[in-house]
């Protein structure tokens, strides 16, 4: 009787769930894969330099017209510095400013930008370069140059790409090897191409950006080449020649002024750094939401502030965690701390990343049983001793923390608040079951909560899954359905089969 | 995988999920717990129906009681301390004896010596609630410390042996002696590494005995053969077990009962949720005793009719 009552409210939870995700997919259009949203990117110029007698003023150029992405937001960091943001006939940049400053002085500037392909720079139309003068026998040669290049093309855009494949056509043109004896990077030849350009009446500009990939700790900006064709501005590869920009290419400043300019300070150093940036999808959605005021989207998590979105996109992977625990419960049999440990465990992961976590964990859960061991002896009553471990579990993460930022792994640091708790919890039910069950059943329990905090974690951290589960969340009553049926499952588990071998001969 | 699954399905033995929901959530309502989750509550049951347990000395249930303890066990020399409310064994002492010369002493079932403050800091935990099943308030008994028989003493390392009788519906279906060993520290749960023999219910007779999950046939510590003991009181115990049925309203329940050497069978406690090792001690599954039982099951049988019922239905195969 029961079990049927089970089986229809699973088949009706499952059922609302389909549907309404069928239709939410097919007949309103969501996407349910992520990588039809955007990703953000956090790219990072740390700015490093020796401090002067004087006052300092540094100038960083900024991203102004970004094609293909979007500036979601940008911080200026630093410590007693002025700043502002100067618009210049070429972009933007920021310059901080201040009185006095010794020493070792930092700067940065955070952009956090994501991918919209409709995201078009139009910048304004530019009046026709005034024509360089030359010396000879430079003079000769840029004209002789012009006039064959013009001869080999149609238009300025073809104009553009035989002249760079002529400029890299390495020693076939007497008059390109003249042009090019000064020249010792990318960055000079492309100076030199505009400079052709100029004379050729082509308006043309260096344009400088970073290739967005995942985690760069030390990205360099690449020199590329726009010109404007009479209607829009165009992209070319300095190197062949090809049009278009490269794919995931922050364009950061365009122009032939170097990034970073800075008066009063000595040994200037900069530095960029790119970081996929999974949290902000979130962001992204909301302003996309916000851009389309569509009702349904309105009705959505999406509408919700970002940060309640960001509770959110952890809270609803917490289902996926339970059910992982109930598998490994009921089905598997694996023995673990409390119900929902491992799945708490698990979300402090998140806050680490997985072998940073269990290395972390390990550690602390290690040290911390063992001044449990220690306060044992000194015979404490119970919350007193719990509170005794509480307060060693924070001072040890302390420790680690400091030891592993001096030691320049930052990864320390991010261990929260949150984990605490579940650590001191942890050390606590590890050292009653040491006691009273063994050595041996308490690191069996530990390991197996270990295992199915790892296994839940990855579970949880699905990319594909948090975006499924976020812009559908109806389908967590489907893991609900099975959560249910579950619940009836009479059938042995894995590890009983093992236990109980012994009884089927 | 799935032809051990087949082959143990066949034997009727049963898994914890099976338990779980077939027979705990089914036949064991919530509301009755206590009567097994609590001692004390355990203890007066038994006491109003008419059964043996040993003697209670006296409850400690807050930490300002604790150092009424020797007050308490004044006169005693051997006392057993234990959570009202603890699971699978955990956080019970058992003292044996007093120091020789120092009477503040004791020394433990293991032979460690402890002082007060160390027995005192003991019960203080056990009423901080450490042993308790859900980590709240608890209280400790303190109670009689049972002489066990000595039939068991050549197969028993420390500790007190008892014996678990299974009780399904008013019927007992399934028995054990558990015998403490070195390695569980004078304790008598499996789980802790207490041998466990099966009882034939027919006879009142062990078999051979489990250690984890491997079959033995002698005591690891004293290396007496374990099959073949006869249980004395047998019909008593079985009875008696049956009787739990109605003293505690659970139609699935373990019973804990000792032999004491001059008072018999006395009912140490009640468990709502009995492990499972129990079919791989009898070397055979629980299941298909049960469905025996639900087939000339009758509520009109009392519990020494459900005794002789078990006993002509269970014999050993």
């Amino acid at each position: 009787m029961t079990r049927n009552y089970v089986y229809g409210l699973a088949v009706v939870l499952a059922a609302i769930s389909l549907l309404t995700f069928v239709y939410k997919w097919q007949i309103l259009g969501l996407p349910i894969t992520s990588d039809q949203t955007t990703p953000t990117w956090t790219v990072e110029a740390s700015i490093r330099f020796q401090g002067g007698p004087g006052s300092i003023k540094a100038n960083l150029q900024i991203p102004g017209l970004t094609p293909s992405y979007q500036v979601l937001r940008e911080i200026p960091l630093s410590k007693g510095y002025g700043s502002r943001v100067n618009y210049t006939g070429t972009g933007r940049n920021m310059e901080w400013t201040i009185r006095r400053a010794d020493g070792v002085q930092s700067l940065y500037y955070r952009a956090v930008v994501y991918e919209d392909k409709t995201h078009d720079s139009s910048d304004t139309i530019p009046p026709f370069p005034p024509a360089p003068v030359f010396d000879e026998p430079v003079k000769t040669a840029v004209e002789v140059l012009v006039k064959e290049v013009r001869e080999h093309s149609a238009d300025a855009a073809s104009f553009t790409s035989e002249l760079l494949r002529r400029m890299h056509d390495n020693g076939a043109d007497s008059n390109v090897d003249l042009l090019l004896s000064q020249s010792t990077s990318t960055a000079d030849t492309l100076q030199i191409v505009t400079n052709i350009l100029a004379a050729a009446r082509i308006p043309a500009r260096m344009v400088h950006g970073i290739y967005l990939q995942d985690q760069q700790s030390d990205a360099v900006p690449q020199p590329w080449l726009e010109i404007h064709d009479g209607d829009k501005w165009r992209y070319f590869n300095p190197t062949n020649g090809a049009e278009g920009l490269p794919d995931q290419f922050l364009v950061w400043w365009r122009g032939i002024e170097p990034v970073l300019t800075v008066n009063g300070g000595s040994n200037v150093e900069i530095n960029f750094a790119v970081q996929r940036n999974y949290l902000d999808t979130l962001a992204v959605a909301e302003e996309r939401a916000a851009q389309r005021q569509s009702k349904l989207v309105e009705f959505s998590l999406f509408s919700l502030p970002i940060q309640t979105q960001a509770v959110y996109s952890v809270l609803l992977m917490m289902p996926i965690g339970a059910l992982v625990m109930v598998l490994m419960r009921n089905v598997v049999g694996i023995e673990t701390f409390g119900t929902f440990m491992p799945v708490l465990i698990a979300l402090s992961f998140r806050e680490t990343a997985l072998l940073w976590g269990v290395i972390l964990f390990s550690l602390l859960v290690a040290l911390g049983l063992s001044i449990r061991f220690l306060l044992e002896r000194l015979r404490l009553l119970l919350v007193p001793r719990l509170s005794a471990v509480l307060i060693v579990v924070v001072l040890l993460m302390l420790i680690i923390s400091i030891l592993s930022h001096k030691l320049g792994l930052e990864t320390g640091l991010s261990v929260a608040l949150f984990p605490m708790v579940i650590i001191s919890m942890t050390i606590e039910r590890m050292s009653v079951m040491w006691e009273e069950a063994g050595a041996g059943d308490a690191i069996k329990a530990g390991l197996g909560s270990m295992f199915i905090a790892v296994i839940a974690y990855l579970a949880m951290g699905m990319r594909w899954l948090e975006h499924l589960i976020f812009t559908f969340p109806e389908l967590l009553l489907l893991v609900l359905a099975i959560v249910v049926l579950l619940g009836r499952y009479t059938g042995y588990r894995l590890m009983e089969l093992r236990r109980f071998k012994v009884l089927s001969s | 995988m799935f032809e051990l699954r087949r082959k143990l399905h066949e034997k009727g033995v049963l898994g914890v999920n099976e338990r779980n929901s077939r027979l705990i959530m089914e036949l064991n309502p919530r509301k009755f717990y206590p009567r097994v989750d609590n001692k004390v509550i355990t203890k007066s049951l038994a006491i109003e129906a008419g059964m043996p347990v040993p003697d209670l000395y006296g409850v400690i249930s807050h930490q300002s009681e604790v150092r009424h303890l020797p007050e308490i066990v004044a006169g005693q020399d051997s006392f057993v301390i234990k959570p009202a409310r603890g699971s699978g064994g955990n956080g019970i002492m058992v003292i044996a004896d007093r120091g020789l010369r120092k009477k503040d002493t004791y020394r433990t079932v293991s032979g460690v010596l402890l002082n007060e403050a160390e027995i005192e800091h003991h019960v203080s935990n056990v009423v901080g609630g450490q042993y308790s099943l859900n980590g709240t308030p608890d209280s400790a008994l303190i109670e009689y410390c049972v002489r066990f028989d000595p039939l068991f003493a050549q197969v028993s390392f420390q500790g007190v042996p008892d014996i678990r009788v299974i009780v399904y519906r008013g019927y007992p279906v399934m028995s054990m002696v558990r015998l403490p060993t070195r390695s569980s520290s004078g304790k008598a749960n499996l789980h802790q590494g207490a041998v466990g023999a099966g009882i034939d219910l027919s006879l009142g007779r062990t078999l051979d005995g489990v250690l984890g999950n491997d079959s033995v046939d002698e005591h690891p510590d004293t290396g007496m053969p374990i099959r073949g003991l006869q249980i004395p009181h047998w019909d008593y115990i079985l009875e008696s077990s049956s009787k739990c049925y109605e003293v505690t309203g659970l139609g699935y329940v373990g019973v804990d009962i000792v032999i004491d050497r001059d008072l018999g069978p006395m009912i140490l406690e009640m468990n709502a949720r009995p492990g499972l090792n129990i079919q791989i001690a009898n070397n055979c599954g629980l299941g298909n005793r049960l469905r025996r039982i639900d087939e000339i099951l009758n509520p009109a049988d009392t519990p020494a009719e459900r005794a002789a019922i078990a006993r002509r239905e269970f014999p050993a195969v």
